[in-house]
């Protein structure tokens, strides 16, 4: 593998983007209807007081039917990898909803202009959830990322501008022994010679993934590509290109990384690592950059000392 | 020590933790003299917000005592008396280097999560979910400050501690948003809600040059509040029309500028409060935007609308038409603090204003969970509470 073109990049970083844009999209339904769901469910009186409809035994029995209904499709939503099928239940939910809506609109016990909100709320919503499930049905097999080999090829370009000189950026960056500092996914990089050096990336679990890797293109102060060598467990290869920025603004850092984690367990293993949320990792590690290049040092807060979720405390 | 902890929605309980520490050279240990409740703290609290932990310390405004300084802490040292601006702010970034405090792009180490929410990550806040960066709160007998050197103001002697703490927060931001009104003179000014905020931007607006300031809320103790303290002309809204009075006030006109001081948890009667509540509790709408429409559809034709009540996701109805129809200017933003701080301490000093005209209870750290049920339900009239360790 050599360094990418940025135009294959380009692709491929705008199709990651749109699918995150749609998971989060079907998340933020999927969230929404185990809110509704729960509510109905454990407190059918309240919520047939707050749309309005008389509040007994049989509406309350309705209710939680609709519930269990909310439910079933929210953890559709939030669990299965390809959620379109999942929010178009959610769709026929709705239609049922305000069926009975209209209906109780026309029960005169029913208070009309709570009802009325509440219809064109759950119109508002059917709507959403119609758009949601076309953006998601509309999704080709290759960008939900599951079945060709092609798709364990990960593709992401991600920039931040620095208030720096190209110079500084450059050369704190080209000592590879740097990474570490701000690639949280590193705990070290040794160079071995003038081109080569030796990765040891860490994983969940404490586990270690080490590779090796050379420079393939090196451009003082414009440009450094690399990539893993043979024997690795993944084929990596990496580049990161420095411009001035217009306005005067310090100098653009892009990042082109492209891997393919296929093959053996190893080889999986080691795509899982580093696979997940790479274009995310990737800014985060870019901030991080920032903040050495600006500020001397990654700022900390409470709760990103500790791993994983933790309270925004101190620690002990 | 002792923190008020975040434990869910309405529930906050003041704890055992450990003591904070140093964790960036820049950082300095402040022991806690004097914090205040604020009304964004109230978001949290009505479980609004997203991204909070149960254990999460609260409190992003409070001042006190410098007793541990980091390595490179050059302008404050140990002993210093000191207010802390509530966004943490690196000074070095871009939006800092153009006094943009609350987006400093080098101070929230979740910003991927605000990017996701918000398309770009701001400040972090203390204090104010794991979004705005999982900091630690001041509501606590002792805080870690980062970027000692950008954001605390050290306060001179003649100045007391409730006369200094809300230069933290509420004082800049009621001016704030008096500022981005841009007023000129002749102006009629309407503020919505009478919260400390609201009533900061009301006395702001006169400052900066208002004829006439408008307070808009229901509770008769913060209007009168209003109308005491600050000379504001009140309106009840659960009284009157407010369309329809503001109107009749202007000669037709509307309001120059109207300030919405109330933010995502504004309150109304009728169908559109039903629509609204309803779109919240079923998640299809995070804000209540009732207090936005309103005073969008007030203010006068080429008029400014200033948001400083706080929104923290999606609103639904915004009048576009009203906004783009009418050549509305609409501003808004957390408040750059870093900016107001010397200013209005410099008016503090002078008389112009007094801060402490807004505080009516005053109680012990251990007291925090009574203090966020009473300013919350606006028991007892209150309008702002300051709690103090021991
Ligand atoms: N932009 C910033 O940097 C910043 C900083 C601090 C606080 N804030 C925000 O400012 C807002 C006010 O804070 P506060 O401490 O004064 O809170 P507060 O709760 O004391 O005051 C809010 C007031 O709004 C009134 N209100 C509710 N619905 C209304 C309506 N429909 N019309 C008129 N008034 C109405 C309430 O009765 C209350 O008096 C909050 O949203 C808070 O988060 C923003
Ligand atoms: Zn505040
Ligand atoms: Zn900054």
């Amino acid at each position: 593998m050599t360094a990418t073109a940025p135009a294959s990049l380009q692709t491929g970083q705008r199709s990651q983007g749109k699918q995150t844009q749609r998971s989060t999209l079907a998340k933020g339904l999927g969230w929404f209807s185990i809110g509704l769901g729960v509510a109905e469910v454990i407190t059918p009186g309240v919520v047939s007081k707050l749309i309005g409809v008389k509040n007994d035994a049989k509406t309350r029995k309705v209710l939680r039917g609709y519930g269990m209904r909310e439910l079933a499709a929210g953890f559709g939503i939030l669990t299965h990898s390809r959620p379109s099928g999942w929010v178009w239940s959610r769709v026929a939910g709705d239609v049922v909803d305000l069926a009975s809506l209209a209906t109780a609109m026309r029960t005169p016990a029913n208070d009309k202009s709570r009802l009325a909100a509440a219809t064109v709320a759950v119109a508002g919503i059917t709507a959403l959830d119609v758009v949601c499930g076309q953006r998601l049905s509309s999704q080709t097999p290759t960008e939900s990322g599951t079945s060709s080999t092609q798709d364990n090829n990960t593709k992401v370009i991600r920039s931040i501008i620095v208030n720096s000189s190209p110079e500084a950026a450059y050369s704190f960056w080209h000592n590879f022994e740097n990474l570490p500092q701000f690639m949280t996914y590193l705990e070290s990089v040794k160079s071995t010679d003038t081109i080569r050096s030796h990765w040891v990336a860490k994983g969940p679990l404490g586990i270690t993934t080490e590779w090796d890797a050379e420079v393939v293109r090196d451009e003082p102060n414009r440009l450094i590509a690399w990539k893993s060598l043979e024997g690795a467990p993944l084929d990596l290869a990496g580049s990161v290109q420095f411009e001035p920025s217009p306005g005067g603004r310090g100098t653009v850092i892009r990042v082109h990384m492209d891997f393919a984690a296929e093959g053996g367990a190893l080889k999986s293993m080691a795509g899982k690592i580093l696979g997940t949320d790479l274009g995310m990792r990737i800014q985060h590690d870019l901030r991080n950059f920032k903040q050495i290049l600006e500020l001397g040092e990654v700022t900390q807060s409470d709760a990103s000392i500790h791993s994983g979720m933790h309270p925004a405390q101190p620690a002990a | 020590m002792r923190a008020t902890c975040w434990m869910g929605k309405t529930d906050v309980r003041v704890q055992n933790v450990p003591d904070p520490k140093i964790l960036n050279q820049h950082d300095i240990i402040v022991r806690v003299t004097a914090t205040a409740i604020c009304g964004s703290d109230l978001h949290l609290y009505g479980g609004f917000m997203p991204t909070m932990e149960s254990g999460d310390i609260l409190g992003h405004e409070f001042m006190g005592e410098v007793v541990d300084t980091g390595r490179n802490v050059k302008k404050v040292k140990k002993g210093d008396r000191v207010v802390v601006p509530f966004p943490i702010a690196c000074g070095a970034c871009f939006s800092c280097q153009r006094r943009m405090y609350s987006l400093c792009e080098n101070s929230n180490p979740n910003a991927g999560i605000a990017e996701a929410m918000l398309g770009h990550s701001i400040s972090g806040v203390f204090g104010y979910s794991h979004m705005l960066g999982g900091f630690a709160g001041g509501q606590a007998e002792y805080v870690r400050v980062p970027f000692a050197d950008v954001g605390p103001l050290v306060i001179p002697e003649g100045v007391t501690d409730e006369q200094a703490l809300f230069l933290s927060d509420i004082l800049p931001t009621g001016y704030m948003g008096a500022e981005m009104c841009d007023i000129e003179p002749g102006d009629t000014v309407a503020v919505w809600g009478a919260g400390p905020v609201g009533i900061f931007a009301m006395k702001s607006a006169y400052l900066l040059g208002a004829e006439r300031v408008i307070a808009i809320d229901r509770f008769p103790y913060r209007l009168q509040l209003a109308a005491e303290k600050v000379g504001a002309v009140p309106i009840n809204y659960e009284e009157s029309d407010v369309a329809e009075v503001l109107k009749d006030m202007t000669g037709g006109q509307g309001p120059d500028k109207c300030i919405d001081a109330v933010g995502l948890e504004a309150h109304t009667h009728g169908v559109s409060y039903a629509y609204d509540r309803m779109k919240q509790a079923v998640m299809a709408e995070t804000d209540r935007p009732i207090v936005l429409r309103e005073a969008i559809r007030a203010c006068r034709n080429g008029g400014t609308v200033s948001v400083i009540g706080v929104y923290g996701g999606f609103i639904d109805k915004f009048p576009m038409g009203s906004v783009m129809n009418r050549s509305l200017t609409i501003k808004a933003g957390q408040c750059h603090v870093h900016r107001y701080m010397q200013p209005l301490l410099e008016r503090i000093q002078k008389g112009e204003i007094d801060p402490t005209m807004v505080i009516t209870h005053r109680m012990n750290l251990d007291q925090a969970a009574e203090g966020y049920r009473m300013f919350s339900d606006k028991l007892d009239n209150c309008e702002k509470v300051v709690l103090r360790p021991n």
